[in-house]
């Protein structure tokens, strides 16, 4: 049994910089502190005065790993400020370019910074160089994947990091639609090393239960991470304007990164993908449905590695609507809509590959951004990460002192943190603990 | 009898970490081929146990925000025989460096409150305005030929093929 302090100066194989501190005294967790280290850019600040034009490829800049989220959730913010409506060309080739970022930014967390965990060894670089090993199997599968995903959004968007073909009302240049016919072929490739993938972390028996609250976007139509009103556990539905409502900012005065509970009964909640596939996997993709069935039985779970899980299953339905749209588009020649600036509020928000993102934007009559907002899902998940921390340090305190470490990181990485996200942003109603 | 690698170290300071997804991007071409010439000592985004020990090249990303953050790169610079700064960030501050341009006006009570209860240093600044930098990928993210060329360049200043 352990007395005195367990520290994590630096959780590895996750995007940004965190750390851990427990102190423990009589057997049981006196303190834990999930700490999120990355300096804060202040963005939203920045963004103040620019042109609305400018604000989504300056606001991308909050993440490498998910900047195409962040991208389109201010595209859409400032096109709800503006009335913009979009053509059907474009939301298709938006949703396209989504999966792309879905498949390579979930395979980079599954392959690279998971399956060491899977396969017990520190690192990826540690998997023999022997074709006939599992590891090298998945390893050698994941660039496959994550290279399909990359490309889907270089031929859509531009590039996979910092996009420039999109802005409000559309696009700036429309994809070469010749190049269309590789990325079928190559989607149709992965498709049963994907397949491999799932059944690896579906194996992969690992738990961690508690009684989270889910919240996540639903549209009722497909599974969609761009269109939709967020629900959560307890059936209670908003809009996406209503969101900043449904909860409230909470400084947490050791980290760099606000947390955030519900406005209401001021409880932690989770987002990401195991909220998605516990609420929306009925609105799978056909062949995902038919294809992951088994897997999809232990949905909906309150079991943090089933995010994993998740995310793998997310994969195969981005390879699955890709292939649907590509087989199916005929790109039109289409200019961005564009109109007079007015002055408004426009709210976005989006199914981050880590879970909701919500951007608000502030425009006035010049075009000009007067005020920004930005809620991002790593802030949303930190005090459920404590918990679950706490929860498993107090049931296993008796355990070696490394193994609880290794542990703690695992199940941190289960909630693929980015926390070069969480450190931006600045909310109106905050409360110190 | 395994030749001599390349001792390499991948950090990451202030930025959006664009210049690492892309560098793991990278590895799907060049994994096999680099695992054969490259050491990777000190990457935090791929392994947990690093050293930085011995550092051939350190390529670093992002901008110095804070006393620590320099006390950082200081202690990557004595271990490392040539430093490469890493994206635009590391090459110019920006925009991670957004906060320096900020007028009185608008640093409001809560950036107040962030600056005062972290180690917030007064500027943003760039990799070079703090340590010797031998080499720079510029671009938001980093220009990926250039990024080859300069690693090929190591490679063979260490007589490593």
């Amino acid at each position: 049994m352990h007395n005195g302090d367990i520290t994590i100066d630096n959780i590895t194989k996750v995007e940004g910089t965190a750390g851990l501190e427990v102190k423990v005294g009589n057997g049981t967790v006196k303190d834990l502190k999930f700490i999120i280290k990355d300096y804060r850019r202040f963005y939203t600040e920045a963004v103040k005065g620019k042109p609305f034009i400018a604000a989504p490829s300056f606001l991308s800049r909050i993440c490498g790993t998910c900047s195409v989220a962040h991208l389109f959730a201010a595209i859409e913010a400032i096109e709800k400020s503006q009335g913009i409506k979009n053509t059907e060309q474009t939301m298709l080739l938006r949703r396209l370019a989504y999966n792309g970022l879905m498949i390579r930014d979930h395979a980079l967390h599954l392959y690279f910074f998971i399956l060491p965990d899977v396969l017990n060894i520190d690192s990826i670089l540690d998997i023999p160089e022997d074709r006939d090993n599992l590891g090298h199997t998945l390893l050698h599968d994941s660039f496959d994947i994550k290279k399909i995903g990359s490309d889907i959004t270089n031929v859509v968007i531009g590039a996979a990091i910092h996009a420039p073909f999109p802005t409000p009302g559309g696009f700036l240049q429309l994809p070469d639609s010749s190049k269309f016919p590789d990325l079928i072929s190559r989607l149709e490739k992965i498709r049963p090393q994907v397949l491999r993938g799932i059944e690896t972390f579906f194996t992969w028996d690992k738990s961690l239960k508690r009684n989270s609250d889910y919240l996540c976007l639903r549209n009722d139509k497909d599974y969609n991470f761009i269109e939709g009103s967020i629900i959560n556990s307890q059936g209670k539905r908003v809009p996406e304007e209503k969101f900043h409502d449904f909860m409230k900012s909470v400084v947490i005065p050791y980290s760099q990164a606000e947390g955030y509970v519900f406005s209401d009964v001021y409880e932690d909640y989770l987002v990401g993908a195991l909220a998605r596939m516990n609420f929306n996997k009925d609105l799978l993709n056909k062949r995902t449905k038919k294809d992951a069935e088994k897997y999809l039985e232990i949905f909906p779970s309150n079991n943090i590695y089933h995010n994993n899980l998740a995310q793998a299953i997310e994969i195969l339905q981005c390879v699955e609507d890709s292939l649907d749209i590509l087989k199916n588009i005929e790109i039109k020649s289409e200019t961005p809509i564009r109109k007079p600036p007015q002055a408004g509020i426009g709210v976005g928000v989006v199914e981050a590959p880590r879970g909701i993102l919500y951007h608000k934007a502030q425009i006035n009559d010049k075009g000009i951004i007067e005020d920004y907002d930005v809620i991002v899902p790593t802030s949303q998940n930190q005090i459920n990460i404590e918990n679950d921390l706490k929860k498993y340090f107090n049931e296993n305190i008796e355990k070696d002192k490394d193994v609880l470490r290794l542990e703690a990181e695992k199940i941190i990485r289960a909630y693929d943190p980015c926390m070069s996200c969480a450190t931006n942003f600045l909310k109106i109603n905050w409360t110190l603990l | 009898m395994e030749g001599k690698k390349l001792s390499i170290g991948w950090f990451s300071f202030t930025c959006c970490e664009d210049s690492t997804i892309l560098f793991t991007e990278l590895l799907n071409e060049h994994f096999d081929e680099w695992k054969k010439v490259i050491d990777f000592r000190h990457v935090k985004a791929l392994k947990t146990k690093n050293s930085l020990e011995n550092l051939d090249v350190a390529f670093i990303e992002g901008a110095v925000s804070s006393k620590k953050q320099e006390d950082g790169v200081k202690k990557i610079r004595q271990n490392a025989k040539y430093v490469v700064a890493i994206g635009s960030c590391a090459c110019t501050g920006m925009p991670s460096g957004s906060r320096n341009e900020f007028a009185k006006s608008e640093i409001n009570e809560k950036i107040e409150w962030y600056m005062k209860h972290f180690d917030y240093s007064d500027k943003v600044r760039k990799l070079e305005d703090v340590i010797k930098v031998d080499d720079r990928v510029n671009g938001c993210p980093m220009n990926v030929p250039v990024f080859m060329n300069i690693l090929d360049k190591y490679l063979k200043r260490f007589s490593i093929s």
